[in-house]
């Protein structure tokens, strides 16, 4: 703070401003979706970051074609405020790390154009857009959105190089059997169905640890949990997310999964698998913790992230799709008014039923 | 609209007061029968029917029917001509009949028939009303064949797909496929017509927009013209 922002010219009341933005906000998340970023690239190649690439590209050209048609004059601030880079960023997150190019562009419009604009714009979107689109995707197009390869770290030899690349990302054919791969939650589903128990089927497989370092078939950007974990933490350090919504889903998710695990490990997962596949970490620290989309209360928050963790244990456990984060949100952002309406803050000076508080002066007058 | 002036009502039927896209009516069958162009175009076309006849009689019957018991009389007369074209399409078009079912039945309670009865056929003669029933039958039909045949497109990426087994033979010409492409099976789930239905309303409100704008740009050069 310099002297010459207390000395100047009061306009209105002495309010000092805290240097916060949008911008920066959005700039602090990117910042940490970096690490797991640069970790995806490494382990998926070059065909994750043509998708990563063309995914935001997309975001911000429909972003900009919205402003436009809508008529917006400033379109150049709206538009690099960087909250359509950032759902472009957490949308190709989500993705499969080889799908192919129009699955980017199609996300894209879903995302920005149906999930955000339509509703009014940043701020004004009652469901969080990546989310949405990652739904639509996944309801559209279930094929390309369920296929995933092995990790093909770029140092390795069979790892395509930059113009094979290209070639996959663009021509979208049917990829190598040796390549294809299952997800934890997709396999033990898959085997589950075949009525093999997860004692047998999981058995020597997916370890814990090779979750925590990511080195396993998955979305493009979070498989790394361990890196997930760590940006979610630097967001919480700078105090863009509070601890309230991360705490909830992971509670929410491991509690039941705990039981669950303990009465019948034959047919549920256990804690670890559960918290450190899919898009556990992601939609805990990511996705959930979205300002426009979540409630306004610590304690509402709570109840958020809760249902949240429930739900995506519920969905996984029972419900016809491996992976069930992307829904809970999307359940769980539908209910944020209702929440909003029963969980409000303190008005100052008046107890939570909004009954004025006795002031202690007065009973002595 | 008493004077007679067949032209402002046809035009009313179909764009200015079209029954789904600006009067949102009839949007329960709307949504669930526009999965394909063909489906659309039966459905509206099974309405037009109803519409037409209903509007006739209501207009003819209007000065004898007291306007206390109008409604249950109005509502038996359509439930007897909905019964009507649900037998006559479950025996002329089965396959059709088949696939939108329940909702032949449910143009009984089409708001668009009612309401048209209430706010034309009731206060006008029988040929304006007929006129009248036919244009918002077509605007009607031509907004559910559209939807309908955008939703298809985007969906299994055809058009008019079984027009030939649903509504005749006759009607081959109008299919249409697009090659290699697998479709948004979104498109043909609810909010995919939701979605495209919103993108239709709101192109509606610009295009309009844009007219008046320029009708009051040219208005400002030729005053007397309005």
């Amino acid at each position: 703070m310099n002297t010459a922002a207390l000395t100047a010219q009061p306009v209105a009341s002495p309010h000092a401003h805290g240097g916060n933005s949008v911008t920066r906000t959005m700039l602090r998340v990117q910042l940490a979706l970096v690490p797991a970023t640069l970790y995806g690239f490494w382990l998926f190649g070059w065909p994750s970051f043509f998708l990563w690439l063309l995914t935001i590209l997309s975001c911000l050209g429909f972003e900009a074609m919205s402003l436009k048609m809508m008529g917006v004059t400033r379109i150049k601030a709206t538009l690099f405020d960087g909250s359509a880079l950032l759902t472009g960023w957490l949308l190709a997150m989500t993705l499969p790390p080889w799908a192919p190019w129009w699955v980017a562009v199609v996300g894209g419009f879903i995302a920005i154009v149906i999930g955000k604009q339509v509703f009014g714009g940043v701020g004004q979107n009652v469901f969080n857009p990546a989310m949405v689109a990652r739904v639509a995707l996944l309801v559209s197009f279930p094929v390309p959105l369920t296929q995933w390869v092995h990790p093909l770290p770029l140092t390795t030899l069979a790892a395509p190089d930059f113009i094979d690349g290209l070639r996959i990302f663009l021509t979208s054919l049917p990829q190598p059997d040796a390549m294809a791969s299952a997800s934890l939650l997709g396999f033990s589903k898959t085997e589950l169905s075949r009525g093999i128990d997860l004692l047998h089927s999981l058995a020597g497989e997916h370890a814990p640890v090779l979750s925590w370092i990511g080195a396993r078939s998955g979305s493009f950007g979070e498989s790394a949990s361990l890196l997930i974990l760590g940006g979610g933490l630097y967001l919480l350090a700078t105090g863009v997310i509070t601890w309230h919504t991360p705490l909830a889903v992971l509670a929410g998710l491991a509690l039941p999964a705990a039981i669950g695990h303990a009465v019948d490990p034959a047919h549920y997962l256990s804690v670890s698998a559960h918290l450190l596949s899919g898009a556990a970490m992601l939609g805990a620290f990511f996705i959930a913790t979205d300002y426009v989309t979540s409630p306004n209360t610590a304690a509402g928050q709570i109840v958020f992230g809760l249902g949240i963790g429930f739900l995506t244990w519920i969905i996984r456990s029972y419900g016809g799709y491996p992976e069930g984060m992307a829904f809970a949100v999307l359940l769980m952002n539908a209910l944020t008014p209702v929440i909003d309406r029963f969980v409000k803050p303190r008005i100052l000076g008046r107890d939570r039923r909004g009954k004025a508080l006795d002031i202690p002066e007065s009973k002595g007058a | 609209m008493s004077d007679n002036n067949y032209g402002s009502i046809m035009k009313d039927g179909l764009w200015e007061n079209n029954v789904v896209f600006s009067q949102m009516l009839a949007l329960c069958p709307t949504m669930a029968v526009t999965t394909s162009g063909t489906n659309g175009l039966g459905m509206g076309l099974a309405t037009t029917a109803v519409l037409v006849v209903s509007n006739v009689l209501v207009s003819l019957i209007r000065h004898t029917v007291s306007s206390q018991v109008r409604i249950p009389v109005f509502v038996v007369l359509i439930a007897t001509l909905v019964t009507v074209v649900d037998m006559a399409m479950n025996a002329w078009l089965h396959d059709l009949y088949k696939v939108l079912g329940l909702f032949i039945a449910l143009i009984v309670v089409n708001c668009a028939i009612l309401g048209r009865a209430e706010a034309f056929a009731v206060k006008n003669g029988v040929v304006a009303s007929a006129v009248d029933g036919l244009a918002m039958g077509l605007g009607f039909t031509g907004a559910l064949t559209f939807i309908g045949l955008i939703r298809e497109f985007l969906g299994s990426g055809t058009l008019f797909a079984q027009a030939s087994n649903l509504l005749g033979p006759s009607f081959a010409f109008l299919e249409m496929k697009l090659p290699g492409y697998g479709g948004a099976l979104l498109m043909i789930l609810p909010p995919g017509g939701f979605a495209i239905l919103g993108f239709l309303l709101a192109g509606k409100r610009v295009m309009e927009q844009r007219l008046a704008d320029k009708a009051a740009a040219a208005g400002e050069g030729a005053p007397a013209a309005a």
